[in-house]
């Protein structure tokens, strides 16, 4: 169901600061590219995606595979944020034997749909199990995040092209386009160039919308719903440390930093 | 001063002087220092973005035209990631790429499990004619470089990217293709690489406490291992311990086992991942829960000279 908009900001907000407490505490962590996807984790988990924290493994359930894992902490705080595991474990955040490592483990935390980490893989995964869901005839939709940087692998497009020749339409990925990677802004390290012209020559039904805009984010999910034959591509413009000023400021050198107590506090305070 | 600096200095340092070098990074090359390069040399050092295997062979293809191309990744990228492409267009096309893998096995650290690299010895150890090199310190390391460059064939540089205690002095004399007798001892000989050396070395002060004498090995080259140093020192001691950061299966204890076995038989015991992945966690705390201490290569070398009896 659809939330109104003061709802949705206000439950983004609350996995803003539960993902940046939980790598305050730590000191260190994938900022960045967590933040930048708070928003349609919202708008997946708590308008869209047919899933159970009671029952995490749900048979026919929708899924969700974070193919840039380092994105993990942004998952944890959404998940413990619904219920999946007490919000008091985002603070194991990356500690010795901890159940939330830096990157996804589908082995070791509640909710989560696939090991991801190392890039690429985590897309074709989905693939895999896009098709699986259409061999069980199961009606589960299969949804994806993958990070522009994580475009340049190769992998990628071999997936890509399966999933349109596979006609998958269970199949709702959504690239992070933020326009940063480690080394650098994208267009400086390698380009993209056209990317949705890139999606939509793969055979793929391509939307590019506001990627911190909720309403944007659940429309852009019902129109790819309602496309037959085809997967579906929503490119979200996004900005790469999304909602705490002094994080947004540092750019690509925010992919992965530090963050002292006192940043900790500013960074809860904006966020209030 | 950390390795990374080291690593990347050279280059620039020989980069000046012979215009075969060139360096690509895949979109990692702030974690490996080699960042400035391209300001310096903008055509012989660029970024190929998140596309590993597409990076060893564009290497390739540089190599085939006379080129010599250092690519860099995090060891897991840089070996199972690409392990076709260095098998077919780097060794099996006998190209000259040198291959450089950061944050090998636990210094992956908060990483963990997906950027552990506990099999990357033993993906590139069995791939036909590639030397597989990992420096102790930043006097090797620095003394390698040139000789890497000087040497036709593809290598594996297993790089440990931050600061690491100084071994070497600098008028230390250093062959690629030979091990380091360390310390000499009679008792038993630890067979070490990496940063299990600096555990090896404080497990000999354990064991001198209790009147055992090691011999404590640097095998810095894993292939092609030095087996007559190896040999030489098995013979005196009549049994040995291998440490090393990675999987016991497929690295320095096999390249050992595969020495001794077939050359002189003598007791050994291993200290290494025992066949398990990896996890998040610190250096220190890591290296505890993977035994990968100077107390476990210690109470080894105990078993290993009892063993003998
Ligand atoms: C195969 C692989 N190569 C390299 C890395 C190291 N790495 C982690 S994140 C990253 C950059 C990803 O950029 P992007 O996809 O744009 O992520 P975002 O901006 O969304 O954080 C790299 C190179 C990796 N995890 N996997
Ligand atoms: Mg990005």
């Amino acid at each position: 169901m659809v939330m109104d908009k003061a709802s949705f900001e206000e439950k983004s907000k609350e996995i803003r600061r539960l993902t940046i407490e939980c790598i305050g505490n730590l000191g260190v962590g994938h900022i960045g590219g967590c933040l930048s996807i708070v928003d349609v984790l919202t708008v997946l988990y708590y308008s869209q995606m047919n899933v159970d924290p009671a029952n995490p493994k749900m048979e026919g359930r929708d899924r969700l595979i974070i193919s840039k894992g380092h994105a993990g902490p942004a998952l944890y705080a959404t998940l413990a944020s619904k219920g999946f595991f007490p919000k008091d474990e985002l603070y194991t955040l990356n500690r010795l034997g901890t159940n939330l490592p830096s990157h996804c483990d589908m082995n070791k935390t509640p909710g989560v749909d696939m090991t991801t980490g190392a890039l690429g893989q985590g897309f074709s995964c989905a693939v895999g199990i896009a098709i699986g869901s259409k061999i069980k005839k199961d009606g589960a939709y299969i949804y994806t995040i993958i990070g522009d940087g994580e475009s340049q692998e190769g992998q990628i497009w071999e997936a890509a092209m399966l999933a349109a020749h596979k006609k998958l339409d269970n199949l709702i990925a959504f690239t992070d386009y933020n326009k940063l990677q480690i080394d650098g802004p994208i267009d400086e390290v390698n380009s993209l160039s056209d990317l949705p012209a890139k999606w939509e020559s793969f055979g793929w039904h391509v939307q590019r919308i506001d990627g911190h805009d909720h309403f944007a984010i659940y429309e852009a999910i019902e129109k790819a719903k309602k496309t037959e034959g085809k997967p579906s591509m929503i490119i979200l413009d996004t900005i790469k440390g999304k909602g705490v000023s002094f994080i947004e400021a540092v750019g690509a050198g925010n992919h992965n930093m530090p963050i002292t107590k006192e940043q900790l506090e500013a960074a809860l305070q904006e966020l209030r | 001063m950390e390795m990374r600096a080291v690593f990347a200095s050279e280059l620039d340092r020989m980069m000046e002087s012979d215009e075969r070098i060139v360096v690509i990074d895949s979109d990692l090359s702030k974690a490996n220092g080699t960042l400035f390069l391209r300001n310096k040399y903008p055509e012989r050092a660029f970024d190929v973005g998140v596309a590993e295997q597409n990076m060893a062979s564009v290497a390739a293809g540089l190599a085939s035209y006379g080129f010599i191309p250092f690519i860099t990744s995090f060891c897991p990228f840089a070996t199972r990631r690409i392990c076709d492409q260095i098998a077919i267009s780097i060794a099996y096309a006998k190209q000259n790429v040198k291959i450089v893998g950061t944050d090998p096995g636990i210094s992956a650290e908060l990483n963990g499990g997906t950027h552990m690299s506990m099999e990357d010895i033993g993906v590139v150890r069995s791939i036909p004619s590639m030397v597989i090199f990992e420096p102790v310190d930043a006097v090797q390391l620095k003394k390698s470089m040139p000789k890497i460059v000087e040497y036709d064939g593809p290598v594996y540089l297993r790089l440990f990217r931050k600061a690491q205690p100084q071994i070497f002095n600098d008028d230390y004399e250093f062959d690629l293709f030979k091990a380091d007798v360390i310390q000499e001892g009679k008792d038993v000989t630890i067979a070490a690489s990496g940063i299990m050396l600096g555990e090896s070395l404080r497990a000999g002060e354990i064991l001198r406490q209790k009147g055992i004498n090691a011999e404590i090995i640097n095998v810095h080259t894993i292939k092609p291992i030095d087996s007559d140093t190896i040999l030489k020192s098995v013979a005196k001691t009549g049994c040995i311990v291998t440490a090393e950061n990675h999987n016991i299966i497929g690295g320095l204890r096999s390249a050992i086992a595969e020495v001794i076995c077939e050359k002189c038989q003598v007791p050994l015991r291993s200290v290494g991942v025992e066949d398990i992945f990896g996890e998040v966690g610190t250096l220190e705390e890591l290296k505890i829960r993977f035994g990968l201490t100077a107390e476990n290569i210690a109470a080894k070398a105990l078993e290993a000279v009892e063993a003998k009896k």
